[in-house]
């Protein structure tokens, strides 16, 4: 999917189609160090840098942030909701990925 | 059972009904229903025409603020003024990102409102007379939608839920700087004073209809309630407004223009006078005193702005989108 016809699929919008105005870029802001960014919202942008000066005056108006990604809406690929059972069906039938899966005997400690 | 008569009473056999019973089931389990999850078409239609009518009245309501910023009384003011009309457009994108993500395109929206085919709140249909219009606002009107917003903090959508938890987070400071305002003058010369007072009158009763009409007219309740996009009926949050607003009024030493107003001891709750409810039936069919004044501007605006809008689009054109290949961009 090209950029010109974005899906922004952080948002999640199946049916949206380009806007003449600019592309939907997805916005991720790191909160402070140590934190990895989150998906925060979208701002309409011709190119990269606009985007990113957009979503620092939409969504850092307060400190909210001290670094900002936007990535083009089409760039994003995410898995369907559709098919979300099978696809993470894998992860469900492996309880012994668990630590409370094992069974401690009586009295040891940090363990 | 009763899922599969609306099913029918709506004519939409075609949805398989585990699709159905999911959004259902989610709904029952207090879940929040993400934008690519499958969702009932009048859903989706119910959040877009909401969720539209709430960006478009931030948007709008720039506009009686905005009428101060040039003459706001120092510049004190005048910088917290323009932080709030700045907030009010942020609020406006947030909430058109929101919906954007249910299918619909910015244009489509902005054409909805320029057309009429979709509102905004009818409180911003009225003028802004006189600078302590500017803190009755505030302390009123933001306060108002500040009731009324929070319980969508918790709504079912999402994106929706998530906007509304920024915006209230950013509304606090505008009751707070409106009520500040409104108590310098309050306690500033007579004429002053006076100005406080007569800007509380007109906007308390404009205030009150913020929260709609009353329960048992409101059209849309029962389903909205259902599918958890709203959590309160309208009458109710109408009187926790005036629960919490009617003691803040005595501390500013102004009155608030209802004399049935009245503490229940009962109820526990104060008790108002009846809203004339055919001033808010006339503003919503378009004759309040601003109505049209408000739309030509908003479509002035934008019709304005496309040279802007060209311009950027051109020179996307020559430089190209960056960032886009791969490499990081922080």
């Amino acid at each position: 999917m090209s950029a010109a016809d974005p899906t922004p699929a952080a948002s999640g919008a199946a049916r949206t189609s380009a806007a003449p105005a600019g592309t939907v870029w997805e916005v991720f802001v790191r909160p402070r160090r140590g934190l990895s960014h989150q998906h925060v919202g979208s701002v309409h942008a011709a190119d990269a840098q606009l985007a990113l000066r957009r979503a620092r005056d939409l969504y850092t108006r307060r400190g909210e942030g001290v670094s900002i990604w936007v990535v083009p809406g089409g760039a994003i690929s995410a898995t369907s909701p559709d098919e979300k059972d099978p696809y993470f069906a894998p992860a469900a039938d492996k309880t012994y990925r668990h630590p409370t899966f094992y069974q401690l005997p009586e009295g040891v400690k940090n363990l | 059972m009763a899922v599969m008569q609306e099913r029918v009473a709506q004519g939409r056999t075609d949805v398989p009904l585990d699709l159905e019973a999911g959004f259902e089931a989610l709904l029952a389990a207090d879940e929040r229903i993400e934008p690519r999850d499958w969702m009932p078409e009048a859903y989706r239609a119910t959040l877009i025409r909401q969720i539209a009518q709430h960006a478009h009245s931030e948007i709008i309501g720039m506009q009686p603020e905005g009428n101060w910023l040039t003459r706001a009384p120092s510049l004190r003011r005048k910088a917290i003024l323009l932080a709030k009309v700045q907030d009010e457009a942020g609020h406006g994108l947030y909430l058109y990102s929101a919906a954007e993500t249910l299918g619909v395109t910015r244009e489509e929206l902005l054409d909805a409102l320029h057309n009429g085919r979709q509102r905004y709140s009818s409180i911003f249909n009225y003028p802004t007379l006189t600078w302590a219009d500017v803190g009755a606002i505030g302390w009123l009107v933001d306060g108002a939608a500040i009731v009324n917003q929070i319980p969508l903090t918790r709504c079912s959508y999402g994106p929706y839920a998530r906007a509304m938890v920024r915006i209230c987070k950013e509304e606090s400071f505008h009751q707070r700087q409106g009520y500040e305002s409104l108590y310098t003058l309050a306690h500033g010369t007579p004429e002053q004073h006076a100005m406080a007072q007569d800007a509380v009158d007109r906007w308390w009763w404009p205030s009150l209809m913020m929260f709609g009409p009353p329960d048992s007219a409101s059209a849309h309740t029962a389903r909205s309630t259902h599918w958890k996009i709203k959590r309160h009926g309208n009458d109710e949050l109408r009187q926790r407004f005036v629960d919490l607003t009617v003691p803040q009024a005595e501390v500013l030493g102004l009155t608030l223009p209802d004399p049935r107003l009245a503490w229940n001891a009962e109820t526990g709750h104060y008790d108002c006078g009846p809203i004339d409810w055919s001033e808010f039936e006339a503003v919503l069919a378009g004759n309040g005193p601003c109505n049209r004044q408000r739309i030509a501007r908003r479509v002035s605006a934008h019709e304005d702005g496309a040279w802007v809008r060209a311009a950027a689009a051109a020179y996307a054109e020559k430089h190209g989108h960056r960032g886009e290949d791969g490499r990081e961009i922080e």
